[in-house]
């Protein structure tokens, strides 16, 4: 069934059809809308699912690691400051290896106070140990949602999984989306099934701690669980197009990449635009790429190095800054090329903060500035004559 | 079954498990090493109502032939059994090291 929806709306439908028991979260803009539509879901008796509403983020993944911990499939969402608010807890579910899913709508992060879309809450958390995805349209995000949950409850990766939305470019702009029916979702998905709970029959300690002499072990575990999933998104994905018939292209997409000279790698709602743009600029004889990473981790990092090896130079375009250093985008990129050993020159494109709008003319000046040579790290609309500076 | 202190054994690689949940009461270590006052249980006095049983936080107090029986190596000495015993069956002792 094909229907006009928003990319909250889209991602809320792909719940829906997931089934999750437990739902607990606590509204803030811009996610707000997907936890409205789940409520009015649960009220009208179309998802059978716990509403718990909560007192804050903290709250939120804290219940939601209780319903994992009871044997539930659960579901939270929230945005930047909730993010923040939450992520002592983004660690306690992956180190418990709780496969919770949570849909984070990408926004910026005070001060100032913005409620606007950038990804610097999110790539904040590359480290919490959750698997992170971003999403570039609202039917990606229904997809996402329904492929999250085979992918962290799969028992060779059990990790919760972060599905993250450009916040309003993604969460609250329309268009046609299709739902699968969901006897087709059912086919994709099984009932959630876990050895990892609470169990009256064979009790056992939860969520304890581990000393100096096995904690290692532990983290060297987790660690092995988000890689394995790499593997597992390639299968799910496979098992996706054969049942819904949309195909996606694990970690990274290319664009227009096999002969390309110059290529953006990006992330989110943007790379729309990139392709747009390098489209363009082909007709005036610039062999312009573009890679939209999907998946932030597992981090693609044989993928990238291996579509960058034989490109003149690159620009990593994303809307995070790590103070005092560069975008951690670029940061992982980096890394991708230096250990395969690839030695290309790239350059960081910090931009969309706060909401900044990214203009397909700004996405040519990448392109010209690149083939040109510029400055290692490069904020959009700073230090341009167009704004006066 | 109540839990009780494990000879402590280090574990190999494939002993530890894949997520943090383990045999219920696997317990190692004693964990009362700052307490610094403890409950004696009269074992004239106590009645064995099991309201110190239902009261204490940490879940070290058991019933045994009628009586209150506590566990020492998890007893923290918070007090509130001697504050919950109505018969006063129980009295907080300075910890002599």
């Amino acid at each position: 069934m094909k229907k006009f929806l928003s990319g909250n709306e889209a991602f809320a439908e792909g719940i829906r059809l997931a089934r999750p028991q437990v739902i607990s979260a606590y509204p803030i803009t811009p996610q707000t809308i997907v936890v409205e539509r789940l409520s009015e879901m649960v009220e009208d008796g179309s998802l059978k699912a716990e509403y718990v509403h909560v007192e804050s983020e903290h709250s939120a993944m804290s219940c939601a690691i209780g319903a994992s911990a009871a044997g539930a499939r659960a579901f939270t969402a929230t945005s930047s400051q909730g993010l923040l608010y939450m992520a002592e807890c983004l660690y306690y579910a992956a180190g418990g290896r709780f496969p919770i899913v949570m849909m984070n709508a990408d926004r910026s992060t005070a001060l100032p106070w913005n409620i606007y879309g950038d990804q610097r809450d999110s790539l904040s958390q590359l480290d919490s140990g959750w698997i992170q995805a971003y999403a570039e349209n609202a039917q990606e995000a229904l997809d996402l949602a329904l492929m999250s949950y085979r992918i962290a409850e799969d028992k060779r990766v059990s990790t919760p999984y972060m599905a993250n939305l450009d916040g309003f470019i993604l969460t609250h702009t329309y268009e046609t989306v299709d739902i699968p029916d969901s006897e087709q979702a059912d086919r994709f998905l099984p009932p959630y099934e876990t050895d990892n709970r609470i169990d009256f029959e064979n009790p056992k300690n939860m969520a304890f701690s581990a000393g100096p002499d096995t904690n290692s072990i532990f983290k060297y575990k987790e660690h092995k669980g988000i890689l394995a999933a790499k593997e597992v998104i390639s299968e799910t994905e496979k098992d996706f197009a054969e049942i819904f018939g949309r195909e996606y292209t694990g970690l990274i997409e290319n664009y227009r990449t096999d002969d390309a000279e110059y290529v953006i790698v990006t992330l989110g709602s943007i790379a729309g635009l990139c392709r747009e743009t390098a489209d363009r600029l082909r007709e005036s004889g610039v062999k312009a790429g573009v890679v939209r990473i999907r998946y932030m981790r597992p981090f693609p990092n044989e993928e990238i190095a291996e579509v960058l090896s034989n490109v003149k130079s690159y620009a990593v375009l994303e809307k995070d800054i790590s103070f005092g250093n560069e975008g951690a985008v670029f940061t992982n990129v980096n890394s991708a090329l230096k250990k395969a050993g690839v030695s290309v020159k790239g350059y960081n494109y910090i931009g969309g903060l706060g909401g900044q709008n990214i203009s397909a003319s700004d996405i040519e000046k990448i392109y010209s500035d690149i083939v040109n040579g510029t400055d290692d790290v490069n904020f959009i609309g700073i230090g341009d004559e167009e704004n006066g500076k | 079954m109540r839990p009780y202190l494990r000879e402590k054994k280090s574990f190999s690689f494939d002993e530890v498990p894949e997520n943090t949940s383990f045999e219920a009461g696997y317990l190692v270590t004693a964990n009362s090493g700052w307490r610094s006052i403890r409950p004696v249980v009269s074992s004239e006095k106590c009645v064995g109502c099991e309201q110190c049983y239902l009261y204490c936080p940490d879940g070290v107090i058991s019933i045994k032939e009628g009586k209150a029986l506590i566990d020492y190596d998890f007893c923290k000495g918070c007090g509130i059994c001697a504050k919950i015993c109505r018969i006063g069956a129980i009295e907080m002792e300075a910890e002599r090291k």
